[in-house]
């Protein structure tokens, strides 16, 4: 696991607030109301140049809509998105547009997010046709080149499409089209999940090397904790879309204060016989509530094993127990 | 129209040695493509005894489900397998669909990662399961109900005799993981083969799955063969592990072994290739170079050499022979050890 120091300096990205509610149902052949789907919920955090900021939480925690609500690809989104100082909800529109060159995004299903019809170099070269369309054609055909040797592809494979490629190689090309107009940002939604342990390991070299030599941040969206560990800086775990822990990596794996993370940590299968025939485990009983009809005050309470009463009235407020680490619990220090 | 002998007949026989469940020999599957022949499998033996959980590892394309496809009979119209496969002393392998039905759902079960694949969204999680019962153990309609709600709440169902009535898409995603494993513990068969059965799960579900599983096992002495990717969920849970490679088992042994001490170059390449939480400090993941083979096109000698660290002139000359070494361990490598 390498050491991964906190990152200090000025914020690259400020998130203040941020919920994404959807509304469901209610449409002209039934006869429910629509209800409130609040699948991201008040969410606040700073993300500074060079680091990696690990979303984790189970299906239906809105990690991949809060990756998507960053990078204001949902409407359906309120609160303040600051990029660079710049409140994104109040740029013109023309601005925001040659804002998001800035800000990429790498997606869980590799062939799904390349269009078939497209050659590799194709794929590759439309985000620098979109932002920089003076760029003559050997120019573009150059840095193509050379975003495909960065990231591990073999520029000489420049005109195959993506069914040529394996699984791995597919997703090598999804981030070389987010690196190639050199971002300040990825979003990696779930960019692992759908590869094979031997190449997991090589994408997530991958990015991590990227970042060293480019500096630029990522927010690193996984359900695979062991991996969010390797790969960030800070991890924010979330239930029913709300921010449950948000702490350091070493702090949140090490000392873990929330119930439902404690839980998440212990449910990790450990690749040891002896430790894992050992390990005793949090047990959580029961499955994860509708979002759509979420309990009363904290949303975790009717799996948690130390709610009380008061967990049923009163929501808790995310806060800090420790420099860098905050905890929305009644009952963390119990 | 022999039948299957009793277990205490089959046992008798072979005494005073257990007769394993499961019992795989030389087994070789065959696919026919519009690009030529693809083998999937190639010379598979290994046992599973009563009460005893065997993982079989390896990566897409490495043949590891379509061993057990052929051991149900499932196999795609286009494939065909050939060797030996016994339950309980008995040649099952290429067995007309009528005379496989009496054992498979019965005395062999099979549960897959996509828990949809094996429930038909039409029908009533009731109607589902007692159907089993009926058809396999002639209950009645009333007997059978109470049998399997009993079932269900086995495998921790909330509610069950409400959500009985309910279809599979009212169930969460672990609802019906745990449902179908509930099904397929109907008739408390022998054996129970289990296909990436947490893959698609969230942690904590999985967690309960894998306990699920255990519990299982203890209570009924079922065999279990655990197919999956995660070297992590068989950690726990096995006794013997097989690793898969381009369709073959290149090594095999305790699962202590193979985790504290793997020799073939390939396991110890995917154990140093995961990020494990109880890590220490290493600044980068150890990676297999390359991708996994493509069947179509596999190199000469070992199917491995091609990403191996340890290749030597003779891995493309020569295919390295699964091997006795030592310690109920075999390995298909040329290295004397690792």
């Amino acid at each position: 696991m390498p050491p991964r120091e906190p990152v200090t300096g000025a914020p690259l990205l400020s998130v203040q607030d941020l919920s994404v509610h959807f509304r469901i149902g209610g449409g002209f052949f039934t006869r429910h109301r629509p209800v409130l789907l609040k699948a991201v919920d008040g969410v606040s955090f700073e993300l500074r140049p060079g680091e990696t900021l690990g979303l984790v939480g189970e299906s239906g925690c809105g990690k991949s809509t809060l990756g998507r609500a960053v990078l204001r690809l949902l409407d359906a989104a309120t609160g303040r998105v600051v990029w660079l100082g710049h409140d994104l909800g109040r740029l013109p529109a023309a601005e925001l547009r040659r804002r998001r060159r800035e800000m990429q995004i790498v997606f869980q299903d590799p062939l799904a997010a390349l269009n078939p019809r497209m050659t590799a170099g194709e794929i590759i070269a439309e985000p620098l046709r979109t932002f920089q369309p003076g760029l003559r054609p050997d120019e573009v055909r150059a840095r193509v080149k050379d975003t495909m040797a960065k990231v591990g592809l073999i520029p000489q494979q420049i005109n195959r499409y993506p069914h040529e490629f394996s699984g791995g190689q597919c997703q090598r090309i999804g981030i070389a089209r987010a690196m190639v107009n050199e971002p300040k940002l990825i979003v990696c939604d779930e960019p692992v999940s759908a590869l094979d342990v031997s190449i997991q390991a090589q994408i997530v070299n991958l990015l991590m090397d990227l970042q060293r030599d480019t500096g630029m941040a990522l927010i690193f969206i996984s359900h695979n904790l062991s991996v969010v560990r390797h790969i960030s800086h800070r991890i924010m775990v979330l239930y029913l879309g709300r921010v449950v822990e948000l702490a350091d990596r070493d702090r949140l794996y090490r000392n873990p204060r929330h119930p439902y993370t404690q839980a998440l940590i212990s449910a990790v299968p450990i690749p040891d016989p002896e430790l894992e025939r050992r390990k005793v485990r949090v047990r959580l009983t029961g499955d994860l509530p509708s979002p759509l009809d979420p309990p009363s005050g904290c949303a975790f309470r009717t799996r948690c094993p130390k709610a009380s009463e008061l967990c049923a009235r009163i929501t808790p407020g995310l806060l800090p127990i420790e420099p860098l680490h905050e905890v929305a619990c009644h009952h963390w220090d119990r | 129209m022999p039948s299957i002998p009793r277990i205490a007949e089959a046992e008798a026989r072979e005494a005073p040695a257990v007769v394993p469940t499961l019992e795989v020999e030389g087994l070789e599957t065959v696919f026919d493509t519009p690009d030529g022949e693809v083998k999937a499998v190639s010379d598979v033996s290994f046992a599973v005894g009563p009460g005893e959980t065997v993982g079989v590892v390896g990566e897409s394309g490495s043949g590891k489900s379509q061993i057990f496809m052929s051991v149900m009979g499932l196999l795609a119209a286009n494939g065909r397998a050939t060797g030996s496969v016994r339950f309980r002393g008995v040649e099952i392998l290429g067995l007309p669909p009528a005379r496989l039905n009496r054992v498979r759902g019965e005395r062999m079960a099979m549960i897959f990662q996509d828990p949809m694949t094996s429930l038909n969204p039409y029908l009533t999680i009731h109607r589902q399961m007692t159907e089993v019962l009926i058809e396999h153990k002639g209950m009645g309609e009333a007997e059978a109900r109470k049998v399997a709600i009993a079932m269900l709440e086995r495998v921790n169902i909330p509610e069950a005799a409400r959500r009985i009535d309910m279809y599979p898409h009212e169930f969460s995603g672990g609802m019906r993981q745990r449902a179908m494993i509930g099904m397929a513990l109907l008739c408390r068969p022998e054996l129970l083969i289990a296909d990436e059965p947490t893959t698609a799960l969230d942690v904590t579900i999985q967690a309960q799955i894998l306990d699920l599983i255990a519990e299982i096992r203890e209570a009924e002495r079922t065999a279990i063969v655990l197919i999956t990717h995660d070297l992590g969920v068989v950690a726990g849970l096995c006794d013997r592990i097989l690793v898969m490679y381009a369709g073959r088992i290149v090594e095999s042994g305790s699962a202590n072994r193979i985790f504290y001490a793997p020799q073939h170059p390939y396991t110890d390449g995917l154990l140093r290739s995961m990020p494990r939480l109880d890590a220490g400090a290493a600044a980068r993941l150890a990676t297999i170079p390359g991708q996994p083979p493509n069947l179509q096109r596999l190199p000469s000698g070992c199917a491995f050499r091609d990403r191996c660290d340890y290749r030597m002139e003779i891995c493309a000359s020569e295919r390295p022979p699964l091997r006795d070494i030592g310690g109920g361990r075999h390995k298909a490598c040329h290295l004397a050890s690792l």
